[in-house]
């Protein structure tokens, strides 16, 4: 009989995550710090013609694409005379259990199927569970969520007990937690008495599910503007939407294209405290994942995340959460299209970076999320008033998260803040060092550390000679 | 006594899963003082009443043991009262577009 107290379960992590992901991660390492992540996303994963025709199969992707003419208007009323860019829209609502995590988990689902697993669990409080539920149900799998729910009083955030709903409409199992980081012990206990698959959002599967939908959006573009976008906006919290979007727009060759990641400002509040976990309005797509995913990837479930997102990203900025409520308001209202607030925290930043780019220029956002009770600006301002958060009308500037929500009196108010990717590149770097305690690196090395912050060797090597005093040899 | 609540109900139940001392070493002060629990549905094996610790068997035919705490768990997360901060929104964006170019 296996010893199922905290640390025994902990300490057989590596072998249960073996038998539930079936990926000998080993075989990718490769000098003192890195490992091949390339080779690990062509052998793992499944290439882009497979996985459109896997996702066919379950009603995935191909979703609408749509240029928001009059948030481009309005856009374009507030800037100076010839600026305001195009602004463009995936619908990704459209797939089938509302957003684009449909895509996340079809490749996961169907391998899991492959593979022979009876089912499937993922360890999750976001749209993902839905996403794996329904996937889960068209290859006639099980499934089971594991989600973060409620506080220590009982209280359930709004949106995510609507996505437990959801998951218990496909007929998953949710196993609903308070709050805590240990909620991966729940799921590795789980793990391991169904022996099911680890859909995990951080797998090659997960990743490259995702590359259609940067695929499709330069196929449309080109259908029919003859271009490629300037910018694609993404909303950014663990790194695989970016990740694997960016990925497909290279893939079809939008190697000129801006990928600018956005996030929902909750700086201050502490992710893993049962007393911050109900004063906030969002669930993801927010910093308090955004900063440290993209600063150390591998700290998912799995020991090589397939999401990297600075190995993309080419500007950062952060929204407020009154400013998304502002937009989700905007879009339905001008727009006629009702979504839900955390997938519009990438409008809310295109809204403000077209007033700053050329009116004939194009910038996309790739995706949208349903809507639904719970999931909603009324929902969640009502719940943050009830939980003692100051709502009101004003400068949005001045909202502090945990404290206050503030819509703004004027669209002109919505801003995209700048946040100093310089800073986070080297904070990865100081992770990475930290982590393998390494004295001297080698050109390898040196190699997938530029790749990993999307910067040249020279670059690179600069930044840790000064900044680390660490030495490269050779090269 | 309570109310004798039939095996067969779909019901929900709670267990602690690591009590207030037993928190991982790096969970935050205000976290570590309250346990992490777990809720979870499924069918009642046995007539119970609430309060018990009873089984169910899970939609994936798990069977789960802990405190019955509810019957018929119901769904109550909603859209709530008219949110006055927002609607201002709808009326004025349009009022802008249709202002003439200045
Ligand atoms: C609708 C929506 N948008 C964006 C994100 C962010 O994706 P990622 O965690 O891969 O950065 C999520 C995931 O939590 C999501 O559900």
């Amino acid at each position: 009989m296996a010893v199922n107290d905290y640390e025994s379960v902990m300490s057989r992590k590596n072998e249960i995550m073996k038998k539930a992901v079936g990926i000998d991660y080993e075989r990718f390492a490769q000098g003192k710090v890195g490992f091949d992540y390339e080779r690990m996303m062509s052998e793992v994963g499944y290439k882009l013609d497979e996985i459109i025709k896997i996702q066919k199969e379950t009603a995935v992707g191909q979703t609408p694409f749509i240029e928001l003419k009059n948030i481009s208007e309005l856009a374009r009323k507030l800037a100076p005379e010839g600026k305001g860019a195009r602004i463009f829209l995936k619908d990704e609502a459209a797939n089938p259990s509302g957003s684009y995590k449909a895509r996340r988990a079809s490749v996961s689902v169907y391998h899991a199927k492959k593979e022979g697993y009876p089912g499937v669990v993922a360890a999750t409080s976001g749209n993902y569970g839905a996403a794996v539920a329904s996937q889960a149900v068209m290859r006639n799998l099980e499934s089971i969520i594991v989600q973060e729910v409620f506080d220590s009083r009982g209280v359930g955030q709004p949106e995510i007990l609507e996505k437990g709903r959801k998951c218990e409409a496909y007929g998953s199992e949710v196993l609903q937690l308070s709050v805590g980081p240990e909620l991966f012990y729940t799921f590795l206990r789980v793990l391991e008495d169904t022996g099911y698959f680890n859909a995990s959002l951080y797998t090659p599967f997960g990743i490259a599910g995702v590359e259609p939908l940067g695929y499709e959006i330069v196929q449309e573009l080109q259908e029919r503007e003859n271009r490629n976008p300037d910018a694609v906006i993404i909303t950014h919290a663990g790194g695989g939407n970016l990740t694997g979007t960016a990925r497909g727009l290279l893939k079809a060759g939008a190697d000129d294209t801006k990928i600018v990641a956005a996030s929902v400002d909750l700086s201050g509040l502490h992710m893993a405290s049962d007393h911050d976990f109900n004063r906030k309005s969002f669930t993801t797509g927010h910093t308090g994942f955004g900063v440290p995913f993209a600063t150390w990837p591998d700290r998912a479930d799995v020991p090589r995340n397939a999401a990297r997102a600075l190995r993309y990203m080419d500007d950062y900025v952060t929204v407020k959460q009154g400013e998304v409520f502002y937009i989700t308001e905007a879009l339905a209202q001008i727009e006629g299209m009702e979504r839900g607030p955390a997938g519009n925290t990438s409008l809310a930043a295109a809204f403000d970076l077209a007033q700053e780019m050329d009116e004939d220029q194009i910038i996309v956002v790739q995706e949208t999320e349903y809507t639904g009770a719970g999931k909603h600006p009324m929902a969640q301002l009502n719940f943050a008033k009830e939980n003692g958060i100051d709502v009101r009308n004003g400068n949005p500037d001045e909202e502090e998260a945990g404290k206050s929500v503030i819509i703004p009196e004027h669209p002109s108010q919505i801003k995209a803040r700048e946040v100093d990717l310089e800073k986070l590149k080297s904070s990865y770097l100081r992770k990475v060092i930290e982590e393998t305690n390494v004295k001297e690196i080698n050109d390898i090395d040196l190699q997938f550390l530029a790749d990993e912050i999307k910067k040249t060797k020279a670059e690179t090597r600069e930044i840790l000679e000064k900044e680390f005093n660490l030495s490269v040899v050779g090269g | 006594m309570g109310e004798v609540i039939e095996a067969g109900s779909w019901v929900q139940i709670y267990q602690v899963i690591l009590p207030a001392g037993e928190r991982a070493p790096q969970v935050p002060e205000d976290t570590k003082k309250v346990p992490l629990e777990l809720k979870v549905k499924g069918f009642l094996k046995e007539d119970a009443e609430l309060g018990d610790t009873v089984k169910i068997k899970t939609v994936t035919n798990r069977i789960l043991e802990g405190e019955l705490i509810k019957v018929n768990p119901p769904y109550e997360h909603k859209y709530g009262k008219m949110i006055p901060e927002l609607l201002q929104v709808g009326p004025q964006i349009r009022e802008i577009l249709r202002e003439e170019e200045v």
